[in-house]
């Protein structure tokens, strides 16, 4: 069954308008796989995310306990250990940095990414996050993004990652200063993070998905009473 | 007990009448294929679009401060409001999925041909007033594409002489799309077009319902009846195609549903990811493309160099529509029994169709350019020689008696 739906979709799919690959400046992304079941993922990218974006980004559309619902937490876990920036876990996950201030900061006021891996794709956002590199031209952050070109954002986790510079030869990124994370654990991290972030897009996706299955078995049994239903009554018609 | 409460009604309001004319003692070709589903579907979809309405109604806010934020308050917070919106969302796309392959049906088996040419024109308009109400429903989210396409749309107004920038201005009630905008978009898409709508619907049923149904042999049913007055090859709509059209409301809701749980955005076909964006005023979208549904006129509004040319184009490719009564010659109603050029003409103008649609929503390119032109002549061409090539076509002759094929 999930076969021929994928393949159903996916045929569909292929056509998709061009402004859904427009988006990033013609650079080739990375396909990354998103899991709302792994828990254990969602966690971890939850952890990254109240640790390294939710400090100048918001998600002002997402619950901290419906959050913990949903990637399996309870309350007293988020409020100890992912509630920085409010203190009701009622709340959305927003920031104490007004906009006019982040303004002048960073040039833009960072977006909120409530629903940001519904606008770019998660394959965007999971290469943006990995193709950062040193740039001397950017003056404010010393880095550019070959994915996103000249965005003001700095790469926050090159801690993580180290720094990349760009290769004269092959116009590829390589390493430059080394990271805490090898290139898989950071690659894991990054994926983690995405995972997270497509979590916060959609929540009712998981229940959307869990619904699914039973309507469509529902029409399948209402399907096999109501085409007999038809026969017997078209039975002297010709 | 039953019987004596139904008399006590229909001495006061003709309820057994309205259920005998419209139902049970309605006569309708024995001989429906598959294309005659969507009738019974489009209003389905009708139902569906005005009931889950109400409930988004209840949650949305339409303030520009506010809007897009409430839609994710539906999505999130609301109780299956995440349901509720993609039940509206998958259903504009289903509505114009259904209605195109209804008015294929019409195209194909002749239905809008004499007596039928009021139920054309009725179905026409609400066409018509459907698609007010996809273009101004898409503003409410409040996102860059809601924002950039009512944009886009609106200044086409503006390219009327003289009157164009007053008309625009005034549409907008600002100089750009704006609060005011939203407002008045609002109560015309949850008010002033549903009500226009539903009359429309009302008045399309009507006329079909006093002409009697075409049928894909386009001969006419009610020649030969029996001694009570009932036509020999029509059977009652109710029971028989009531319970036939439950099966079809199965397939489709099965189908829909495949959408609504597993693929909702439709690849950006149904949800466009620029909508997912806040609308910015000051962000211009690198690519504006409108829905679906619209972007086969859309690409005839692009394939004319001249703003103002291209949008009267654009107007005539739907009054072109509404002549075809009038432009079709030929006495035979069914591609059945047609002569091969209306069939060559009909395939040139769907393909053409089509390939306008995928042209409307991509970005511009010369070869892409070109085509659209060609595919615009060829959908022009279509209506324009129909009184020519449908008169000298070299039709077949038409059985007495409805077949079953």
């Amino acid at each position: 069954m999930r076969t021929l739906i994928f393949a159903f979709f996916s045929g569909l799919l292929s056509l998709t308008p061009s402004y859904a690959i427009a988006a990033s400046d013609g650079i080739h992304l990375d396909a990354v796989e998103i899991d709302l079941n792994d828990k254990a993922s969602l966690q971890r990218g939850a952890k990254t995310f109240v640790n390294y974006c939710l400090s100048c980004h918001q998600a002002s559309f997402m619950r901290y306990n419906r959050m913990a619902k949903d990637i399996g937490l309870t309350d007293e876990q988020v409020t100890k250990n992912l509630m920085f920036a409010s203190d009701k876990v009622g709340d959305t996950m927003t920031i104490a940095m007004r906009p006019d201030d982040a303004k002048k900061w960073f040039g833009v006021s960072p977006p909120d990414l409530s629903v940001i891996s519904r606008a770019k794709g998660t394959d965007w956002l999971y290469t943006y996050f990995r193709t950062f590199y040193l740039d001397d031209t950017k003056k404010a952050t010393g880095t550019n993004n070959l994915t996103f070109k000249d965005v003001g954002m700095p790469h926050v986790l090159w801690q993580q990652q180290g720094y990349l510079a760009k290769d004269d030869e092959s116009h590829g990124l390589i390493s430059a200063t080394t990271g805490k994370k090898s290139n898989h654990e950071y690659n894991v991290m990054i994926q983690d993070l995405t995972n997270f972030l497509a979590y916060i897009g959609e929540p009712s996706k998981i229940q959307r998905l869990a619904l699914a299955k039973w309507v469509l078995l529902y029409l399948v049994l209402f399907f096999l009473v109501a085409y007999p239903m038809k026969k017997a009554f078209w039975r002297d018609i010709h | 007990m039953f019987s004596s409460l139904m008399g006590w009604v229909d001495a006061r309001f003709p309820a057994s009448k309205l259920w005998k004319e419209h139902l049970s003692e309605y006569y309708t070709p024995k001989n429906f294929n598959f294309w005659y589903y969507f009738g019974s579907l489009a209003l389905l979809v009708l139902v569906l679009q005005i009931v889950t309405g109400i409930f988004l109604t209840m949650n949305y806010k339409p303030d520009t401060a506010l809007a897009f934020a409430s839609v994710e308050y539906i999505m999130r917070d609301v109780e299956w409001g995440w349901l509720i919106r993609y039940l509206h969302s998958t259903g504009a796309s289903a509505f114009f999925v259904v209605i195109y392959l209804h008015m294929f049906r019409g195209l194909m088996y002749g239905s809008y041909k004499q007596p039928r040419e009021l139920v054309w024109i009725f179905g026409m308009l609400v066409y018509l007033a459907l698609m007010a109400e996809a273009f101004m429903g898409y503003l409410l989210p409040w996102g860059q594409m809601s924002y950039w396409g009512a944009q886009v749309i609106i200044s086409l107004f503006g390219a009327l002489p003289i009157i164009g920038e007053g008309l625009s201005l005034w549409i907008r009630g600002d100089y750009v799309i704006a609060d005011a905008t939203l407002n008045r978009f609002f109560a015309f898409h949850v008010i002033a077009v549903p009500l226009v709508l539903i009359g429309l619907v009302v008045a399309h049923i009507i006329a079909l319902h006093e002409v009697g149904s075409n049928n894909p042999d386009g001969v006419e049913i009610k020649k030969y009846k029996d001694d009570k007055g009932i036509p020999l090859d029509g059977i009652p709509f109710h029971p028989y195609y009531s319970v036939k059209d439950i099966v079809g409301v199965i397939v489709f809701l099965f189908i829909f549903s495949l959408v609504l749980f597993y693929a909702p955005e439709m690849g950006g076909w149904f949800l466009e990811k620029d909508n997912f964006v806040p609308a910015d005023p000051l962000k211009t979208p690198e690519h504006i493309a409108p829905l679906w549904y619209f972007a086969p006129f859309y690409a005839i509004l692009r394939a004319v160099p001249d703003k103002l040319m291209g949008v009267l184009t654009m107007g005539a490719a739907i009054v072109f529509l509404f002549l075809l009564p009038w432009l079709d010659r030929s006495p035979v109603k069914s591609i059945r029994y047609r002569g091969p050029y209306f069939v060559w003409a009909l395939t040139l103008f769907v393909i053409s169709f089509i390939g306008l649609a995928y042209l409307g929503t991509q970005g511009i390119t010369d070869i892409k350019t070109i085509l659209s032109r060609i595919f615009t002549i060829i959908y022009f061409a279509f209506f324009i020689l129909m009184p020519f090539y449908s008169k000298l076509d070299k039709d077949k002759p038409v059985p007495e008696r409805v077949t079953f094929k």
